[in-house]
């Protein structure tokens, strides 16, 4: 997991030449009769039925059991605000086909950005090269997915020019300086993204998606006395312009100005180990990284998770039920299918404190014979599906947030995180808290800032003793890396108190 | 495509972008190959290989600025996407500062080869490949009951690429790297630790073939069991696989962008001192056949070889084009080449055996530091020693501080350099770090 900020405001964008220009209807010579969409699609990336086929018996020639087909084309746009105005912006555009053979639990993979028949055949083979036997006869029956709509857009990126958001980010750079003297400078930007998604593979299953997601982030930078202090707040959906509102400009102007102000008293804890309160929405981070990755299946299949043996195994309090969910309206994490082309759910991880499922792919549902739970993600075209989260969250538990506060004597509360990291076989997991405070008798006190907290995975999950019954989602943009691949995600969590972590601060 | 090709290509774009309204314009096309194996407990896992060809474009239109990049290279394609990103340049806000760089700082010659390419790679066969990987994993598989999972890597690329600008930069480069690397999981009492190895190299021919599994279980067997000690500041060595992420947030400082946005804690700080009298890093483009060797940058500046830090006394930020005219100053180059940071006369052992209690930091989970102010807080593995022996491995630690301080505690610099990348860096010793533990 990890928000980086250098990682957005390097890319950026602008609402430019993002669609291709279809082609006229390919002609099907195979008498498929596919729906209306379907149609489109394939247009769009200029194939016929006929020639899907063709590249599945490519890939399967040496003998594979397996193949699909993974065509993208992603329209991405970040417009920044500097200095006061929308002076810079960027934009990218990708487009291709990645196409995956397996045999057993083995992967060959290859992409092609070209996608004439002779470069998809090229990638097809190339990539068949993981089997090495003789190919059957590949004979499939195209069988259209039908998948719900998780995120409809109401106008949608391509349909929004640049001169619609620049009011938007000027706007929040002028409530940021009304609210505070302090304010030396602002950076904002907003980042909108739209991909078209085909899939097919040796099953005959076809599948469409077309993807919105957009964010806006805003870091400000305040001075007092010559002490500097920067803040960083962000939102995010899968949505398409109706994102963009007054009101969302509202809430997070006020929300950075806040949390920024409040650096100035902030000071770090005294080190070591102790009673940690973590508050509803952003903590999600700690589901993420305490547990939600060592869930994933491919770490459990090579038995390299701690979590490898526990299945079915009593990991935590009875309160404490976790889902994994990617069907939830508009969120950041929400797929209609995932990118091995199986619908998505709400898979429930840990049921009244019981582990009760894995986060599956194609070769880890396989693995273990259950169905796929829809994890398979990938950062695009370009990359192979591996187990990932979506929306990970836990539902409410039964204690109020303010006995929770109250039953500390001497810990902390933390409610703001840049970043996070685990490590998978070891259990140690990490996220590092921009701000919080320190709790004393019960009540909140000093504020804290830029401190890293450290536990164990299985030990955090059985010591989260007290869960709230305000169970909530974070809004921010978070990113989660695996592999080297990037993915978008969400989280959520009650008000929680973990029984003992490590606390990172000061001995003197 | 062939070089001939790309700067075809770009001069096409270039001259259409003038002629529909922008001034100045800069474009780069990049290619790529790449091919990844992946031994694991005795089976191939996964075979892939990876080719990339992309086109960027920075467009200066009226004062105005944006930049583009996509992989859709038809002609018909790319002029109309240079049209419409023309026209939406126009809706931003001008920006007084927004030029390409002075014609005078841009690399002139007609060098490309830096000794960087290894054009041997595209002839290696799969089967060469697969077998490399596979005498690494035997290294470890099977060699301890423990051992839960193997993994052996075998990855290899070539790129290319040419810049030209409107206003006089045309240039080209090439460079190849190949590495093997290996990982092992082992179940221990209370946790299933892993660890790692790798050797890397430009040219297949120096690439270091053997050791590399045995290493990766040895780091893997030394982690079994690991406990956390006593809160309390202890006397750090960091080893020269884990040191460069301690510098990363001195180098993000060291940038214009983060001087200018404020989130810089070595603002203000040129010519005096910033760490240790034994701190000294240079930055050195020069050298033949290095990861970071280059003979101009990223926007076709000419590359220099500067010193950064002399003696702890910060010599030189840098300072790319845009930054470096709002902040008035020269640009240097808005990023490194090669960083090496002058050696001490020590190993690490004999840094670590020098001791009577130390802890050695092999690596880092998590954290963070904040730009603007410089305090750190990071998560760290690695082992207690007292009197020049392994204790026992530490975990759930954490090492909490402020960079503006941390390197005035750094009292030794080491002498073992890992080559094979742009960073050349040493272990550091460094007293009196804040360790969070029990």
């Amino acid at each position: 997991m990890n928000f980086n900020r250098r990682d957005f405001v390097k890319i950026g964008g602008i609402t430019v030449a993002g669609t291709v220009l279809l082609p006229p209807f390919l002609q099907s010579c195979t008498g498929v009769t596919l729906s209306k969409d379907s149609e489109n699609y394939l247009n769009h990336f200029e194939v016929t039925p006929e020639l899907l086929n063709e590249l599945i018996r490519a890939a399967m020639e040496k003998g594979a059991d397996y193949a699909d087909l993974y065509f993208q084309h992603s329209i991405n746009n970040y417009s920044t605000l500097e200095d006061g105005k929308v002076n810079q912006a960027y934009s990218n555009i990708g487009f291709g086909v990645g196409i995956r053979v397996l045999k057993g639990d083995q992967t060959g993979f290859a992409f092609s950005e070209n996608v004439t028949p002779e470069a998809m055949l090229k990638a097809a083979r190339t990539a068949a090269n993981i089997a090495n036997s003789t190919g059957k006869n590949v004979s499939v029956n195209i069988e259209e997915l039908s998948a719900p709509n998780y995120y409809p857009v109401k106008t949608s990126w391509e349909n929004t020019s640049i001169k619609e958001k620049i009011p938007f980010l000027q706007k929040v750079n002028d409530k940021i300086f009304a609210a505070d003297k302090r304010v030396s400078k602002v950076n904002a930007t907003i980042g909108d993204s739209t991909s078209y998604i085909l899939f097919y593979n040796s099953e005959g299953r076809l599948a469409w998606d077309y993807r919105p997601m957009v964010y806006m982030y805003i870091t400000s930078i305040m001075e007092q006395n010559g002490h500097v202090e920067n803040f960083g707040v962000s939102r995010s959906a899968r949505q398409g312009s109706e994102f963009l509102t007054d009101q969302l400009v509202d809430t997070l102007s006020k929300e950075v100005v806040e949390k920024n102000a409040l650096l100035f008293d902030a000071g770090k804890p005294r080190a070591g180990e102790m009673e940690v309160v973590m508050s509803a929405g952003e903590s999600g981070i700690l589901l993420h990284e305490a547990i939600g990755h060592a869930f994933e299946a491919d770490f459990n299949r090579k038995k390299t998770s701690i979590f490898s043996d526990k299945m079915g195994k009593k990991v935590a309090e009875n309160f404490v039920t976790i889902v994994d969910d990617g069907t939830m309206q508009s969120d950041r994490g929400s797929l209609n299918f995932d990118d091995e082309g199986n619908p998505t759910e709400k898979t429930t991880l840990v049921g009244n404190g019981i582990l009760t499922s894995y986060l599956h792919d194609r070769i880890s549902a396989n693995y273990y014979k259950v169905k796929p739970t829809g994890n398979g993600r990938r950062q695009d075209f370009r990359r192979v599906p591996i187990p990932r989260m979506r929306c990970t969250r836990m539902e409410n538990g039964p204690h109020k947030k303010e006995e929770i506060i109250a039953s500390v004597k001497k810990g902390i509360y933390v409610d703001n995180f840049s970043n996070g990291q685990v490590n998978i076989g070891a259990g140690d997991f990490t996220f590092f808290v921009k701000s919080g405070y320190l709790i004393e008798n019960g009540k909140l006190t000093k504020p804290i800032k830029d401190i890293n907290i450290i536990g164990n995975g299985p030990q955090a999950l059985a010591d989260i003793v007290m869960a709230g019954d305000d169970t909530l989602l974070s809004g921010s943009t978070w990113t989660c890396g695996k592999d080297g691949q990037s993915v978008p995600v969400t989280m959520g969590l009650p008000t929680v108190k973990i029984k003992k972590l490590t606390v990172g601060g000061t001995n003197a | 495509m062939t070089t001939d090709e790309k700067y075809k290509l770009a001069d096409q774009v270039i001259e259409h972008a003038l002629k529909n309204g922008a001034q100045q314009v800069s474009v780069s096309i990049d290619e790529s190959r790449r091919n990844n194996i992946e031994i694991r407990n005795k089976q191939i896992d996964r075979l892939t290989e990876s080719n990339t060809l992309g086109l960027s474009l920075s467009l200066y239109v009226d004062k105005k600025y944006s930049a583009h990049s996509t992989n859709r290279l038809k002609k018909e394609d790319l002029l109309k996407f240079t049209s419409d990103a023309i026209a939406a340049t126009r809706y931003l806000a001008e920006d007084e500062f927004r030029m390409l760089p002075e014609p005078e700082l841009y690399y002139k010659g007609s060098g490309s080869d830096m000794g960087k390419l290894d054009k041997s790679l595209d002839a290696v066969d799969a089967k060469t490949k697969i077998d490399m990987a596979t005498k690494i994993h035997d290294e470890a598989f099977g060699l301890d009951e423990r051992i839960i999972s193997v993994s052996a890597y075998y990855s290899d690329g070539i790129s290319n690429s040419v810049m030209v600008a409107s206003n006089g930069f045309r240039g080209d480069s090439a460079d190849s790297g190949v590495s093997l690397s290996a990982s092992v999981s082992m179940k221990g009492e209370t946790s299933r630790p892993s660890d790692y190895w790798y050797e890397n190299a430009i040219f297949l021919n120096k690439l270091i073939k053997t050791g590399i599994g045995k290493k990766a279980l040895e780091r893997t067997i030394r982690k079994l069991d690991p406990r956390k000690i006593k809160s309390g500041r202890y006397a750090m060595i960091v080893d020269n696989m884990a040191i460069g992420n301690l510098l990363d947030p001195f180098y993000n400082a060291l940038q214009a962008s983060s001087l200018y946005l404020k989130q810089s804690f070595l603002a203000g700080k040129l010519d005096k001192p910033v760490g240790s009298k034994l701190l000294t890093i240079i930055d050195d483009p020069s050298i033949p056949s290095a990861p970071g060797s280059r003979l101009f940058d990223g926007e076709g500046l000419a590359s220099v070889k500067r010193p950064i830090l002399e003696n702890g006394v910060l010599e030189n930020y840098y300072i790319d084009t845009y930054y470096g005219r709002k902040l008035g100053m020269k640009p240097t180059s808005g990023s490194n080449s090669n960083v090496i940071v002058t050696p001490g006369t020590r190993d690490m052992a004999t840094m670590v055996n020098s001791l009577k209690k130390v802890i050695l930091v092999t690596g880092f989970n998590g954290g963070n530091c904040n730009g603007s102010t410089g305090d750190f807080s990071y998560g760290v593995e690695g082992f207690l020693v007292e009197d020049g022996k392994i204790v026992h491995p530490i975990n759930e630690m954490n090492i909490t501080g402020n960079m503006n301080e941390l390197f005035f505690n750094l009292a030794e610099v080491g002498n073992d350099i890992k080559e094979g990348s742009s960073f050349r860096i040493p272990s550091m010793r460094f007293e009196n770090i804040d360790f969070s533990g029990i």
